[in-house]
């Protein structure tokens, strides 16, 4: 069942190393709306950075192709983050999500989901081999006192 | 993302500043490796208070950094780091591997 969203944003672009500052600007500014935390803005930053590197690197290893990232806040100030590939996908999931395991050479650690884990709620990956990867991450921020 | 070398008596010193990101790393790894090459150093020291964002990426720059001091014999600092980069050196555990001092504790 699809929770209705207070308020939802989409973005496109493609998948160019230097849209990763970009996707995680956009992100943080469409969460300041939420009153968040300086560290909360930082975790949400954080974990966008790390599923769209995710899907720039080993979604389209040798080319350019399309990423979307959908921002959602549904009620009980909870902020959701898709973000969305069509390239390769991953063969197999849960040894991707492991600590230290990557294919993606000696410029990535292979802890992208275990900083996904660690900064978000919740953190759901769907991959189909060849026809892309869609990565779901829930965050509750805490509720502030408003005067 | 920029990075400012220092070197002296077999004591290399980078410091890094902006963004390390999978886009900035990339070039921050083959800085890294033209200044051990150069330098050959005894003690390396990563100096990350200039650095405003990090994600995974500067853990593979890390992990580089040591990997390549071990085989040179030497050690590895990393310092100054901020706490949002503190935290996701700590998620991944790294301070298990390597020296590491916040920024408050320098």
């Amino acid at each position: 069942m699809r929770t209705k969203a207070v308020n939802e944003v989409a973005l496109a672009f493609p998948s160019q190393s230097r849209n990763e500052g970009f996707a995680r600007s956009t992100a943080a500014g469409f969460a300041a709306q939420m009153d968040p935390t300086l560290n909360e803005l930082e975790d949400i930053k954080t974990a966008v950075s790390e599923a769209v590197t995710n899907a720039i690197v080993h979604g389209y290893p040798d080319s350019i192709g399309p990423v979307t990232m959908k921002l959602r806040i549904l009620p009980g100030n909870v902020l959701e983050l898709t973000v969305k590939d069509h390239g390769r996908g991953i063969p197999d999931v849960d040894k991707a999500r492991q600590p230290m395991f990557t294919t993606g050479g000696e410029e990535r650690s292979g802890m992208g989901f275990t900083i996904m884990e660690s900064f978000m709620d919740k953190v759901t990956v769907r991959s189909a081999v060849n026809k892309g990867t869609t990565v779901v991450m829930r965050k509750k921020l805490a509720p502030r006192l408003k005067q | 993302m920029e990075i400012r070398t220092k070197s002296a008596d077999r004591n290399l010193l980078l410091e890094l500043s902006g963004e390390l990101d999978h886009h900035g790393a990339r070039s921050a790894l083959r800085e890294l490796e033209e200044a051990l090459d150069a330098a050959l150093p005894r003690k390396l020291v990563l100096d990350l208070s200039g650095i405003t964002f990090m994600d995974s990426s500067g853990i593979a720059l890390i992990l580089r950094a040591q990997q390549k001091m071990q085989l040179l014999d030497g050690s590895l600092l990393v310092r100054g780091v901020p706490p949002q980069a503190r935290r996701v050196l700590d998620a991944a555990g790294i301070s298990r591997f390597v020296t590491i001092k916040s920024l408050s504790a320098n």
